[in-house]
């Protein structure tokens, strides 16, 4: 059964297109790489997935997942680190859906919390004020709060980005092992060695789907010039856009 | 004699009991709406916002006279009239956001001196810019407890969902709908605690007892909960001793609350625990780790 199925799915600001087009599904329990330039749309779609942004055409679906079965790592950049949080609390707001607006956090939930902080290797760290980490460290934080929300599908937004060798390889191992838990894993990546070597499946995106199928037979040399082509045109003048339904993957 | 000082003015004289009481009310709402407009880098937006709901409540104040409840409902309607027209217009016109609430506070707040020069009179006008706290009386002062009171309920309601919004935006709309509702719910409790500080401070001053107290708090602690203790005691520090100051001197009260929360402001400033300058100028030896 699929864990998220797109149907003609187009995603922008404005009326203005940043994918569109998309059709397609994603198998419960795949390790999906979304790769593609900068601009190419790939957070935008996860934007999409998480329910932060509305299709502008089209829709997708979460194949019976509650919304709040989803997990999603933002890119650093959107997180202010100059507020007085520390890294406990930050990520005991992993606790969301089993807390809410008054749920107390108990002992059973700070063992979690701590536990949750000790697998992504930041034991010690739980008094410390986000602001004070250094960049793989809010990572490995970040890592921590989606391990705690304990989700079905999981959407990591470049999480790999300016983090050194070492970081990375202990993340990439937690997403390998939610991998084989069974859980659904979407990343937009730059890496392609890492696609290559850790991802079955790859989604190329240029504005549109370029290509989506087992990596080996999508991360040609043909496809990725095709979406190195992309065109970043934003034209206000634009016609409205009369394409039908474009399927860019067999459902 | 310290006693005739510092205690004498408040067991001898009702309305300074009352200006107390009213003070540490204040301090006790303002305070962390203070701490949370500043780490949400809304500091500006407060004190625009404290000129914005001047057409409001000085209509319920021309109607009804110190009645805190008819210039809290104006007020709120003033507030979020112009919060609204200046959304609009940003997001129609492309102008940005500050620029067009600039635009909408400063049409209001002439409004609102036109409204009260007019009708009112010069005292009026001095009394809605400036306040006088020692002149309250205790009706006003059911009001302004009640008003905190309600502040401090809803605070508590929409804590979790405002810290995260405010750290973490993006997060909180994946895994809850609250932070728009909490957003708004925040901007209607700056608005009821600005109308609060109407009577003590006035309309420009309003926001003095909410903002520098969280300034002052921030030199001070790195944990949220610590910062909004310490701008609570920060205020009501500040209230009693601009009261005492104002007694003693003749100063009028709510300039001097605000001159004392300042003098606060400037110590922290120099000699805070988090970057203080005199701190960064001597921070002593390295630490191993």
């Amino acid at each position: 059964m699929a864990a998220l199925h797109f149907h003609n799915v187009t995603l922008g600001y404005d009326r203005h297109p940043a994918v569109h087009h998309l059709n397609g599904e994603v198998a419960r329990g795949a390790l999906v790489a979304v790769i593609g330039p900068n601009g190419a749309g790939k957070s935008t779609l996860l934007r999409g997935i998480v329910g932060i942004l509305k299709p502008l055409d089209g829709s997708i679906h979460l194949g019976g997942l509650d919304a709040r079965d989803i997990a999603y790592l933002p890119q650093s950049a959107e997180i202010d680190r100059s507020f007085p949080i520390s890294v406990f609390d930050f990520v005991g707001t992993g606790l969301w859906r089993d807390a809410g607006l008054f749920g107390g956090i108990g002992r059973a939930a700070r063992k979690k919390i701590l536990r949750a902080i000790a697998s992504v290797g930041l034991n010690g760290f739980e008094n410390r004020p986000i602001g004070t980490l250094s960049g793989g460290q809010m990572q490995r934080v970040l890592f921590a709060r989606v391990l705690l929300q304990d989700a079905s599908l999981i959407v990591l937004d470049e999480p790999f980005n300016a983090i050194d060798a070492k970081t990375t390889a202990d993340l990439l191992a937690l997403v390998k092992q939610w991998h084989g838990e069974g859980r659904t894993v979407l990343a937009a990546l730059h890496d392609m060695e890492m696609v290559r070597n850790h991802f079955s499946e790859t989604l190329v995106l240029a504005r549109g789907p370029v290509a989506w199928g087992p990596t080996a037979d999508v991360l040609t040399p043909e496809n990725l010039l095709v979406a190195m082509r992309m065109c970043e045109a934003f034209d206000d003048s634009a016609a409205a856009c009369a394409a039908d339904d474009a399927p860019s993957r067999a459902a | 004699m310290l006693y005739d000082a510092l205690i004498g003015p408040f067991t001898e004289f009702e309305f300074m009991r009352r200006a107390l009481a009213a003070v540490i009310a204040l301090a006790l709402a303002g305070a962390p709406i203070g701490v949370f407009l500043m780490l949400r880098r809304m500091s500006l937006v407060g004190d625009a916002m404290a000129h914005a709901i001047l057409p409001g409540a000085a209509i319920g104040f021309l109607l009804s006279g110190l009645n805190l409840f008819a210039m809290t409902a104006g007020g709120l309607i003033a507030g979020f009239a112009v919060a609204i027209l200046a959304g609009v217009v940003a997001r129609s016109t492309g102008l940005k956001e500050d620029a067009s609430l600039a635009t909408f506070y400063l049409a209001s707040l002439a409004l609102g001196v036109t409204i009260v020069s007019i009708k009112g009179t010069n005292i009026d006008l001095l009394h809605v810019l400036f306040g006088n706290i020692l002149a309250m009386d205790d009706q006003t002062l059911l009001v302004v407890a009640f008003n905190a009171t309600v502040t401090l309920l809803v605070l508590a309601v929409i804590y979790r969902p405002l810290v995260i919004e405010s750290v973490d935006p993006l997060f909180l709309r994946t895994v809850s709908r609250a932070g728009g509702p909490a957003h708004l719910a925040f901007l209607a409790l700056v608005v009821i605690n600005l109308v609060n500080g109407f009577q003590a401070l006035g309309t420009l001053l309003a926001v003095g007892l909410m903002i520098l107290p969280a300034g002052i708090a921030r030199f001070w602690s790195r944990d949220l909960t610590a910062m909004i203790c310490i701008a609570v005691i920060a205020a009501a520090v500040s209230g009693y001793a601009g009261l005492v100051l104002s007694f003693q001197t003749r100063v009028p009260s709510g300039p001097a609350v605000i001159l004392v929360a300042t003098v606060l402001y400037i110590v922290s400033v120099l000699f805070g625990r988090v970057g203080g300058i005199v701190r960064q100028l001597f921070p002593g030896r390295h630490l191993e780790a």
